[in-house]
């Protein structure tokens, strides 16, 4: 297999879509403020979209299902990211901090 | 064997410089101490995204990736961590070691599984296709066949710009 030619394989979109899920997870874990894991969770989204474009190009007998999936995705992504940004906005303006080991009343 | 200096040799060299900047951004974002930087990578990522989707034969959707993530989101999450001051300065305080190593183990094992189940899965691709994906294709079925969830997201952008409104306006004269 040549190395200039894996634009036209299904299987490399399919790993740097893994590759994309796997990066966003860590993130997730290991960030400690609350716009990390944000940023974290738009890339775990990019990764399932970017699955969703690649079987819709490769296998999907309709190429359209899978843009039109990808676009509403990214318009959940858009309202998610507002809602969690005025979240954390009032989450800062109540504990004056964005770390998650601030905001812990509820740990009894 | 593909030269180099033909269009499909260009086309492949360039699309592996998406790749690299895709994956590059990605781990600028996770991995940056000051978020602003991380939010720069996650721009970087997500232009890299826009031309995996350009090479996917879709423009449009790489339009609308450049237009939406970096033009809207990262726009939107910069003007949040001017709003509220990243606390970089603050010495950061690990509940525990393991943290770092456990997060990269989850994760290196979820790549793995992913990887492995794209590389050995036999993907048969379509018999037949029913039209070609282009720009006026996507419009048709959208305002036919994806006219309901069309409005259906759009109701859910509305409530979200009012909930977010009522969120971030509670307790401001404090």
């Amino acid at each position: 297999m040549n190395i200039l030619d894996l634009s036209t394989n299904l299987q490399t979109y399919l790993v740097i879509a893994a590759l994309l899920f796997g990066i966003g997870i860590y993130g997730m874990v290991q960030r400690q403020t609350f716009i990390g894991m944000l940023i974290s969770a738009e890339l775990i989204l990019s990764g399932a979209s970017l699955n969703f474009m690649a079987f819709n190009r490769f296998l999907a007998p309709d190429p359209t299902v899978g843009q039109i999936f990808t676009l509403f995705i990214m318009a959940i992504a858009a309202a998610e990211a507002a809602i969690a940004l005025s979240i954390i906005i009032a989450v800062y303006r109540n504990y004056k901090s964005i770390d998650t080991e601030d905001v812990m009343d509820l740990q009894g | 064997m593909i030269s180099l200096f033909s269009v499909e040799g260009l086309s492949g060299l360039l699309f592996l410089a998406f790749i690299g900047v895709t994956l590059a951004g990605a781990l600028i974002a996770t991995s940056a101490r000051s978020l602003i930087r991380s939010v720069a990578g996650l721009a970087l990522c997500f232009l890299g995204v826009a031309g995996l989707y350009y090479y996917l034969n879709s423009p449009f959707v790489a339009l609308m990736q450049i237009l939406i993530y970096v033009g809207a989101i990262c726009v939107t999450i910069i003007f949040a961590v001017m709003l509220a001051e990243s606390s970089e300065l603050k010495q950061v305080t690990r509940r525990n070691v393991l943290v770092g190593p456990l997060a990269f183990l989850v994760s290196g094992i979820l790549v793995f599984g992913l990887a492995a189940l794209a590389l050995k899965t036999e993907w048969r691709p379509a018999s037949c296709l029913v039209n070609r994906g282009t720009v006026e294709d996507l419009g048709q079925s959208l305002l036919t066949t994806y006219s309901m969830s069309f409005e259906l997201i759009s109701v859910v952008l509305l409530v979200a710009v009012v909930g977010s409104l009522v969120l971030a306006r509670a307790g401001r004269d404090k």
